[in-house]
C-alpha cells in the first residue's frame, strides 16, 4: 500500500483519512509545516489538528530509561513476554494491521487481549449479545434522517465533525429541497452549538440526567405499546416533555438516535444502551427508525472487529490455555493488573499522546507515540509511528461497515507497531 | 520438483473422465503431461483412491461485516468449539460462524480449495477482503452486491444510457475487487429504508419507481454484455415466503433467456398448499430449471441444528427476527448502498416447517437433471454450516441413508413433498460436477475445478469409503498448488490463498459522474472507496488472480 503521490505540490496530500476519531473522515488535506510536523490544510477539527500537528519527535527505544537499539529493545521485550505467567496486551490504540500483529503475538505468548476503551465498547457489545439492535451508518443518516436525537453524549467533543458532515449537510440524495431537520439533545450539559445552518429546524435540549435516559426511553416504549402513563414526572422530566418527544419521534419518517457508549459511564450503563435499542427495534414494526453509536476512538472499532474475526470474540480474550477464551469480566485488563493475576503489561498506544497505561507497578512494555504522556517510567519503551501519519494502515469506522486506507504522510524513522510486534513474535 | 500420484481413480468431469485409473504428474504447482522419462521426486501411491480437483464452494458467507457481527453476537456458537494454536495453525473458534482462520482450515480439511463470499457490500468491500485475507489456505473471491444501491437506482430511474450503467457495474467490480455481481432482494433493501415491507417482482419502489424485474433484467443484460462469465447471481424477492415459488417462476420467465444464477433456491420454492399453507413447490421449480438452460442455481440446503442467518436482505430478515433463536438480532441500513440482517436460527427436525425446508432442498437436488447447472451449498451459514457438506453428500448418494433420515423428521412435512418418491442416487461423477467442475465453469475459473494438463494442482484424494459422509469429511490428501496441505484430514502445512477477480472493461469517464456523487452524498471519497491491488496482495498475505472475461459488447 504505497501512499499516493501528492498532487498539490510537495507533500500536500488530498483525501486523507484521519485516524484520530471513530468517524475516520477521509476528506482532509494535509501538508508539511516544517521539522517533519504536519499541518491540516482543509477539513480539520480539534481532534485531527491535535493529532496531525503534534511536534514530530523521533526517539530512541529505552530500557529502564536508557537509550538502547531497537533490536535490544525487541529482544528484551521478547524475554519478558516469554517469561511472563500471563502477559496482558492492553491499550491497543492501533489499526487493523496492528491488531493482526497483536493477536498473533498474544496467541504465541499466551496472553490476554483488551482495549483501553473496552468498558465503553462493552456497553454496546453486551446489548448486541443479549438482545441486538437496528442501526444505520453515516452516509445513510446523512442523506435520510429527518430527526436526530442525541442521547446523553457530547458528540461534538468525541466526534467533532459529526454535525457538520452528517446533520448540517446541505445536499440530500432524496430531495433537491430537503426538509429541515429536528435535532434533540437529550441530556444536560450537551454542547448543541454545532447544530446550525440551513438544514437545521428545531433544536431542543431536554436537560435530563444522563443516567435517567433509560427511564425516559422505557416510558416511550410503554407509550408506544399503548400504556397510559399517569406519573407527573418521568426520569425527572415533566410527563408532557416526554410526550412531546414521543410525538416528534412519531412525526419523523426516519429518525436516528445517536449515542456514544463512553457517555454512559455509570453502573448498568449498558442498560441505557439496551433501552434505546429496544425502543428502536419496536419502532420499526410500523415505521423506520435507527440507532447510530459513535465514539470509537483510539482504534477501538478496528481492534474489536479484527479480534472478533480472528478469535471469534470481541476483545477480553485470553490465550493463556492456548485456546481463545472469552470472559468480559475475568479478562478485564484493569482487574487482572489490580489483582496481580498478570505479571506483565504490554501497552500499545500509537494514535494519541494521552492513552497512557494504568498506574501499576506491574512491569510494563510500552509501544507508544514518542510524546506519550507516561506517568511512570516503563521497563521498556519503544516509540512507534502513527498509522495514517508515519506509515500506511487501515481503520474500521465507528459504524462498523466502512473502513478506510490510512496513508503515510511523511518520512519517519519510527518503526510501525505491526513491524515491532512481528519482530517480538519472531524472537519468542 | 516432480510429484506423481500413482494409480488413483480420476473423477474429472470437465475433461469427461469418469473414474478411470490414471497417474497424475505435478510440477511447479501445475498438472503436467506424463514426462517421457519421469524423474519423480515424490510419489504418492493412491491405488484405489478417488481423485477429484479441490472442492469449490460458489456461495458461502465467510467474510465481511455481517459475519463479524454474527461472530460477536454469538459466543454461544464458539464455546466448546475452541481450537488452540499449533506449530502450523492459528487458534480459532466456531461451529456455524467460525473465526476466519478456522474457516479456512475446515474447508481444507474437507478437501476444498476455494470458497466465494457471495454478498460483499461495496461499502464493506475493504473489510470483506481483509477477513478473506485472514481466511487460511483456500482461494477466495467475492461478489459485489448491486441493485439496492442508490447510484444504480438513480441511473435506472433516470433511464440512463445503458452503456453508463454497464460502466458503473464494471467500475464497481474493479473498485471492490470482485469476481461477480449479486443482487439481493432487488431494490427491496432500499425500499425497506423507505418503509416498504415487501417488494414483489413487478411492484414499484416507492421512491425510484422501478421494479425488481427492471433491476434483474438490467443487471443480467449488463453482465452478459460486459462479458463477465458468472451471470447475475440472484437472491430473489420474497425469500422464505410461502407462495414465493410464483416469484421464482416469474423471475425465470422474466429473464427472457438471459443467463441468470438463482441462489439458495430452496428458500424460494415454497407453495401454499395444505393446512399449514406451506408446501413444497420444488417440482415446479425443478421443471422450470430443467427446461431453461439459461438458468443455473445452488440449493441452500437446510441442515438441522443451530446456526445463524446472515443476509444483505434487511427487508426479509427484519420479518425473520420474529423467529430469532436465541432471541437477539441485528438489522442495519447501510451507506445508501445496501443493508444486512443477522438473525440466529435453529432448524429443528421435528418442526413441520424446518423438516419441509430440508425435504424441499433434497427434492431440488434430486429433481434437477443437470448437475452442471446445480451447485451444492447450504448457503453457509444460513441453511447450516459448510461442514455439513459430507452429510449432505451422503444424503444425495445413499438412498437407504436418506430414507432412514426421513424417518427421524416431522412426518407431516413429508406429506407435502415428493421426496419419498424419489429414488435417484448421485454418482461420484455428478458430485464432482456439483462441487468442483460446475462452480469453476460457472465462475469462469480458467484453470481450477479440473485435473487436465495445465490445471492448478488443487487436488483432493479420498478413500473410497462406502460411507460417503466419512469419505468426504476426511480426505486422505489435499494438495494446494501442488503442495501437500492435508493428510488424513489434518493440516500439515498452512499457506495463504489467492483472490480471484474479474475485470470487465469500462470507460473511466464514469468517474466524472461518480466523483460528484461521492462528494455530495457519500461520507467516503471515491478515491478511498476503491481498493488497490496492493491492499489484496498486502505484503504477501494474499495474491491476485485475474480471471478472463469475454469481450464487451457495446
Amino acid at each position: 500500500m504505497e501512499s499516493e503521490k501528492s498532487t498539490n505540490g510537495a507533500n500536500h496530500y488530498e483525501n486523507v483519512a484521519c485516524p484520530f476519531c471513530g468517524m475516520a473522515c477521509d476528506d482532509l488535506d494535509i501538508g508539511p509545516s516544517g521539522n517533519g510536523s504536519l499541518k491540516v490544510l482543509k477539513n480539520g477539527c480539534a481532534r485531527s489538528v491535535a493529532g496531525f500537528e503534534r511536534p514530530f519527535i523521533e526517539k530512541s527505544p529505552e530500557i529502564d530509561g536508557k537509550n538502547v537499539s531497537l533490536d535490544e529493545a525487541i529482544a528484551a521485550a521478547a524475554r519478558l513476554i516469554r517469561d511472563s505467567r500471563l502477559p496482558i496486551f492492553g491499550g491497543l490504540g492501533t489499526d487493523v494491521e496492528g491488531t493482526r500483529a497483536v493477536m498473533a503475538l498474544a496467541e504465541r505468548g499466551g496472553g490476554v487481549v483488551d482495549h483501553a476503551l473496552s468498558a465503553s465498547v462493552y456497553r454496546n457489545v453486551r446489548v448486541m449479545q443479549s438482545s441486538g439492535w437496528l442501526t444505520t451508518t453515516l452516509t445513510e443518516a446523512r442523506n435520510r434522517a429527518d430527526l436526530f436525537i442525541i442521547a446523553g453524549s457530547d458528540i461534538n467533543k468525541s466526534n467533532p465533525r459529526f454535525f457538520e458532515r452528517i446533520v448540517c449537510n446541505e445536499a440530500s440524495m432524496f430531495s433537491d429541497n430537503p426538509p429541515k431537520r429536528t435535532v434533540i439533545f437529550l441530556g444536560e450539559g450537551l454542547d448543541q452549538s454545532a447544530a446550525k445552518g440551513e438544514r437545521i429546524g428545531d433544536v431542543l435540549t431536554i436537560p435530563c440526567k444522563i443516567d435517567r435516559i433509560g427511564e425516559i426511553l422505557d416510558a416511550m416504549r410503554a407509550i408506544q405499546k399503548g400504556a397510559a402513563i399517569t406519573a407527573d414526572t418521568i426520569g425527572g422530566l415533566p410527563r408532557a416533555t416526554v410526550e412531546d418527544l414521543f410525538a416528534r419521534y412519531k412525526a419523523s419518517t426516519y429518525g436516528v438516535i445517536v449515542w456514544n457508549p463512553a457517555s454512559f459511564d455509570f453502573p448498568g450503563g449498558d442498560l441505557t444502551v439496551q433501552t434505546i435499542c429496544e425502543f428502536i427495534k419496536e419502532s420499526n414494526a410500523t415505521s423506520r427508525f435507527a440507532g447510530l453509536s459513535l465514539g470509537g476512538n483510539e482504534g477501538s472499532p478496528s481492534v474489536t472487529a479484527v479480534c472478533a474475526w480472528q478469535s471469534g470474540y470481541p476483545l477480553r480474550v485470553s490465550y493463556a490455555n492456548g485456546k481463545p477464551e472469552y470472559d468480559a469480566e475475568r479478562y478485564d485488563a484493569t482487574r487482572l493488573l489490580a489483582s496481580r493475576e498478570s505479571d506483565l503489561l504490554v501497552w500499545l498506544a500509537s494514535f494519541g499522546d494521552d492513552l497512557v497505561p494504568p498506574d501499576t507497578d506491574v512491569p510494563t512494555i510500552v509501544l507508544g507515540t514518542p510524546g506519550l504522556k507516561l506517568k511512570r517510567q516503563p521497563k521498556i519503551f519503544i516509540p512507534v509511528g502513527t498509522p495514517g501519519v508515519d506509515h500506511v494502515g487501515r481503520a474500521i469506522r465507528v459504524d462498523n461497515v466502512v473502513s478506510l486506507p490510512l496513508r503515510k504522510l511523511r518520512q519517519s524513522k519510527l518503526p510501525s507497531a505491526p513491524d515491532v510486534l512481528a519482530s517480538i513474535e519472531a524472537a519468542l | 520438483m516432480l510429484i506423481k500420484l500413482t494409480g488413483g481413480r480420476i473423477y474429472d468431469p470437465a475433461n469427461e473422465v469418469d473414474g478411470e485409473v490414471r497417474d497424475i504428474f505435478i510440477e511447479n504447482g501445475r498438472i503436467v503431461s506424463p514426462p517421457p522419462n519421469p524423474k519423480v521426486d515424490h510419489e504418492y501411491p493412491v491405488h484405489g483412491r478417488v481423485i477429484m480437483a479441490g472442492g469449490i464452494d460458489p456461495h458461502s458467507h465467510i467474510g465481511g461485516g455481517k459475519m463479524t457481527i454474527a461472530r460477536m453476537m454469538l459466543p454461544e456458537d464458539h464455546i466448546g468449539q475452541e481450537f488452540a494454536r499449533t506449530d502450523i495453525t492459528r487458534a480459532g473458534v466456531g461451529y456455524a460462524i467460525p473465526s476466519t482462520m478456522t474457516a479456512g482450515y475446515r474447508y481444507a480439511e474437507m478437501g476444498y480449495t476455494a470458497a466465494f463470499e457471495p454478498a460483499m457490500l461495496p461499502s464493506n468491500a475493504r473489510q470483506a477482503h481483509m477477513e478473506l485475507a485472514d481466511t487460511a489456505i483456500i482461494d477466495k473471491g467475492a461478489f459485489a452486491m448491486l441493485g439496492s444501491d442508490d447510484f444504480f437506482l438513480r441511473q435506472l430511474a433516470a433511464k440512463s444510457d445503458f452503456s453508463a450503467i454497464k460502466d458503473y457495474i464494471a467500475w464497481t467490480m474493479h473498485a471492490t475487487q470482485a469476481i461477480a455481481v449479486k443482487v439481493v432482494n432487488p431494490g427491496g433493501i432500499s425500499a425497506f429504508k423507505f418503509n416498504q415491507r415487501k417488494l414483489d417482482l413487478d411492484e414499484k419502489h416507492t421512491y425510484y419507481g422501478v421494479s425488481p424485474r427492471d433491476i434483474i433484467v438490467t443487471l443480467a443484460r449488463g453482465l452478459k454484455e460486459l462479458g463477465v462469465v458468472h451471470p447475475i447471481h440472484i437472491h430473489g424477492c420474497n425469500l422464505g415466503v410461502p407462495g414465493g415459488v410464483e416469484t421464482t417462476l416469474a423471475t425465470i420467465k422474466g429473464a427472457e433467456g438471459l443467463p441468470i444464477h438463482l441462489t439458495h433456491i430452496q428458500f424460494h420454492s415454497y407453495g401454499t398448499e395444505g393446512d399449514m399453507k406451506f408446501s413444497s413447490a420444488a417440482a415446479q421449480v425443478a421443471e422450470a430449471v430443467n427446461t431453461n438452460p439459461n438458468v443455473s442455481c445452488d440449493v441452500g440446503q437446510v441442515m438441522f441444528g443451530q446456526t445463524c442467518t446472515a443476509s444483505g436482505d434487511s427487508m426479509r430478515q427484519f420479518v425473520n427476527t420474529r423467529s430469532a433463536y436465541p432471541k437477539k438480532w441485528v438489522v442495519m441500513d447501510i451507506e445508501c448502498d445496501a443493508g444486512c440482517g443477522v438473525v440466529p436460527f435453529k432448524y429443528r427436525d421435528k418442526s413441520f416447517v424446518n423438516a419441509l425446508q430440508w425435504a424441499i432442498g433434497l427434492e431440488l437436488f434430486l429433481l434437477i437433471n443437470d448437475p452442471w447447472r446445480l451447485f451444492l451449498t447450504t448457503d453457509h451459514p444460513n441453511g447450516g454450516p459448510f461442514t455439513c457438506y459430507p452429510h449432505l453428500i451422503r444424503l444425495l448418494m445413499d438412498k437407504t441413508f436418506r430414507q432412514e433420515m426421513m424417518q427421524t423428521i416431522n412426518q407431516d412435512a413429508l406429506k407435502y413433498s415428493t421426496l419419498s418418491t424419489l429414488d435417484r442416487e448421485y454418482t461420484l461423477y455428478e458430485i464432482a460436477i456439483m462441487t468442483r467442475a460446475g462452480p469453476a465453469r460457472s465462475l469462469g475459473l480458467a484453470d481450477r475445478g479440473h485435473l487436465g494438463v495445465g490445471a492448478c494442482a488443487d487436488i483432493t484424494v479420498y478413500d473410497d469409503n462406502p460411507d460417503r459422509e466419512a469419505m468426504f469429511a476426511t480426505p486422505e490428501l489435499l494438495f494446494k498448488n501442488g503442495e501437500l496441505i492435508v493428510r488424513n484430514g489434518k493440516i500439515v502445512k498452512a499457506v495463504n490463498g489467492a483472490t480471484h477477480v474479474a475485470r470487465p472493461s469500462y470507460d473511466r469517464s464514469i468517474e466524472r459522474q461518480l466523483k460528484p456523487y461521492f462528494d455530495d452524498y457519500n461520507t467516503v471519497r471515491m478515491e478511498n472507496f476503491r481498493l488497490s491491488d496492493d491492499e489484496i496482495t498486502d505484503n504477501g498475505r494474499g495474491s491476485l488472480i485475474i480471471q478472463p472475461t469475454k469481450a464487451r459488447v457495446a
